[in-house]
């Protein structure tokens, strides 16, 4: 199976990074001229390299034989007779390192060497994306640095301690909120610094052209496995496609290979966390303003001076107050229908998931599959008794059990 | 007033012009504006108010904290306003500085409408790159105000023929690669990317990021016809923060200190 990271959609942006056009769309390059000639020839770098059959090679043996990819396309029946529809889920959290990340970094570094750079640099908000650019870095001998919140070092210990034993420096970054992005901000400043020598391995697909488009095709694998998966275990494509929305690079992953597939019902679900009338959640796209943040013009929780509004979930991952262009164009467009689900509906289908298929998710799959079970009676009437939903279940949850444990109180004598 | 008035007067006397930052609301609105005419009355030629904003990409950690200080004391857009308003009636060239999303939200045209209603001269936008800014380029040039963007060391020669064909009052050369901070020494980088810029325009060229003291605002002031300070006079609030008399002292006497340097080249 090869990555399909050459193909195009008719959702793409054009060669300044709008998608849906400058006036109407989204993405754009909103960054100071230091930084144009390093985002320029990333883009020339990408482009020649995705064009490249040798590099696509290496691409694809890197991800079978270090990753663990393809991942499974499970047909999940024990939850599909509690849904009254046929649940496949893309197992991503068998995948090294345990989610779809490490397709993402691993693309992206050997882009890096490729371009002849020596040193990585991320940001993270729980540290999956820094332990995946870690073990990246760890892969190919590249020197590493990860941003990381000052909040979110003090809460996420585990993975700074991964991180570290990886050989990666790690920053906390105690300016703002502590928190994932002002961890970006701080990788941004490192790179404006930086960038003759270092590449920024961007951890979505948000950030200034060419990141949204450049890590698009990185993850598309994710939808163009689970696509050739779906027509040959089961005959036919699934009548719906679902993942988590935060920055949105499991959700593009697995929506690119299915964009002009007419037919098929794209959902993505966002953070909704206390709920979205409190507006204490990451629902981003929900709350329908857009303006520009770290790079790109896109939907952004902000106030009517527009600062920046902190965004609230259970999920770290899906923690962010901004969402990949692409995405705002695919809800503007009506091609994708973006809504949230509560911390509380994400936890109980993380219960939900572990108890009747074995199987722990990472919460911010969980929110995937939250929505799933809202949406499944409307799947089913629209496309009958027979319908197929297939969900991106991005990562494993074994990194969230220290919410569980506090959420469920799984540490309490019974 | 545009800041060309400024350059001009500035050549005629055969020196560089002293562009000097503070952002709005530090320590308090009032507090800015009293340090802003301070820094006028002692010796500055045009004045930058930066407008504090969540999640500035280009500033160090020095101006991070005076803003972060600033957001915290509850500044609002219009606050910005109303200082550029006191500072520009001193008849100094009163720019704002600003990342894009605040003008954006606003919306552009209100944004430059209430800003030349303040008496302000422009914007300087750090953020972005006149290729991505053709909202603010009409604004500006239907109300005659500055665009002032940036130059890097990183820029091709193209870019920044595409930059300074966009910029009016004068363009701002960033003299490191790197976020705004006060630096031991000059850079080295400066003089060739300034003129490297001179090739393309007629403007005049400002050069930014990391001076601090008379000595190293001569120096630049050799090839520069304007030199940009920030974080020295930020860090001289940061210092005195306790005594605001001796804060207002102490900015007054590093505004002499700068001015006397970009006099003596």
């Amino acid at each position: 199976m090869t990555t399909h990271i050459h193909e195009t959609t008719s959702y793409d942006a054009d060669e300044f990074g709008w998608f849906g056009g400058e006036a109407e769309g989204f993405g754009g390059r909103f960054m100071p001229e230091a930084l144009m000639k390093a985002l320029i020839e990333l883009d020339d770098a990408w482009q020649k390299a995705k064009a490249d059959p040798e590099f696509v090679a290496e691409f694809d043996a890197i991800l079978r034989d270090y990753a663990n990819l393809p991942s499974p396309l499970y047909h999940a029946t024990r939850l599909s007779e509690q849904l009254g529809c046929r649940v496949l889920l893309k197992r991503e959290d068998l995948n090294h390192t345990g989610a779809h990340k490490i397709r993402n970094v691993l693309g992206q570094a050997l882009l890096t060497k490729r371009m002849g750079k020596t040193r990585v640099i991320a940001e993270t908000g729980a540290g999956q994306h820094g332990v995946a650019s870690a073990t990246a870095a760890a892969y190919f001998g590249l020197d590493c640095t990860v941003y990381m919140g000052k909040v979110d070092t003090d809460r996420q210990a585990l993975n700074v301690a991964r991180m570290r034993l990886l050989g990666a420096e790690v920053v906390p970054v105690p300016s703002g909120s502590g928190t994932l992005k002002d961890a970006i901000n701080e990788a941004l400043r490192d790179w404006v610094a930086s960038v003759d020598h270092t590449a920024y391995l961007f951890g979505t697909a948000a950030g200034p052209h060419p990141f949204p488009t450049l890590v698009r095709d990185i993850v598309r694998g994710i939808g163009d496995e689970a696509r050739a998966q779906s027509l040959e275990q089961f005959g036919g494509l699934p009548n719906a496609v679902l993942a988590a929305v935060g920055g949105g690079s499991n959700a593009i992953g697995l929506f690119t290979a299915f964009l002009d597939d007419e037919d098929v019902e794209i959902h993505g679900f966002e953070a909704g966390g206390d709920g979205f009338e409190t507006g204490r959640h990451a629902a981003t796209i929900q709350a329908n303003d857009p303006g520009v943040l770290h790079g790109a013009r896109t939907y952004v929780l902000q106030d009517e001076d527009g600062q920046t509004i902190e965004s609230h979930s259970i999920s770290a991952g899906l923690d962010y107050p901004g969402v990949g262009p692409q995405h705002a164009w695919l809800a503007k467009s009506g091609r994708a229908s973006y809504t949230s689900v509560t911390d509380k509906e994400a936890m109980d289908a993380f219960a939900l998931l572990s108890r009747s298929e074995g199987i722990i998710p990472a919460i911010e799959s969980a929110h995937a599959i939250a929505g799933a079970i809202k949406i499944a009676p409307q799947i089913k009437e629209r496309h009958g008794e027979g319908a197929t939903i297939l969900i991106n279940l991005s990562g494993r949850g074994d990194k969230d059990m220290g919410t569980a444990i506090e959420y469920f109180g799984l540490g309490d004598e019974k | 007033m545009s800041t060309s008035v400024a350059f001009e007067k500035a050549k005629a006397e055969g020196r560089a012009a002293l562009v000097g930052y503070l952002p709005a609301g530090f320590p308090t609105v009032d507090g800015s504006i009293e340090a802003l005419t301070t820094m006028v009355e002692a010796g500055c030629d045009i004045i930058e108010i930066g407008l504090p904003y969540s999640d500035p990409v280009m500033d160090g950690p020095t101006i991070q904290d005076a803003v972060q200080q600033s957001l915290d004391g509850g500044v609002r857009v219009d606050d910005v306003f109303r200082v550029v308003e006191a500072v520009a009636a001193t008849g100094v060239p009163t720019l704002v500085m600003t990342s894009w999303n605040p003008i954006e939200r606003r919306g552009v045209d209100r944004f430059a409408q209430q800003l030349q209603d303040a008496g302000g001269a422009g914007l300087i936008t750090p953020d972005i790159t006149p290729d991505f800014a053709p909202e603010w380029i009409e604004a500006a040039d239907a109300r005659d105000l500055d665009k002032v963007f940036l130059v890097a060391p990183s820029s091709t020669d193209e870019r920044i023929a595409m930059t300074t064909a966009a910029c009016r009052g004068f363009v701002y050369a960033t003299a490191v690669m790197g976020v705004t901070g006060a630096r031991a020494k000059t850079s080295d980088l400066a003089a060739p990317l300034v003129a490297r810029t001179k090739q393309t325009t007629d403007l005049p060229v400002g050069v930014g990021l990391g001076v601090s003291n008379g000595a190293q605002a001569a120096e630049m002031a050799a090839y520069a016809d304007g030199v940009i300070v920030g974080s020295a006079f930020v860090r001289t609030l940061l210092d005195n923060r306790s005594d605001e008399q001796a804060a207002l002292k102490a900015l007054a006497s590093l505004t002499e200190d700068l001015a006397a340097g970009v006099r003596s080249r």
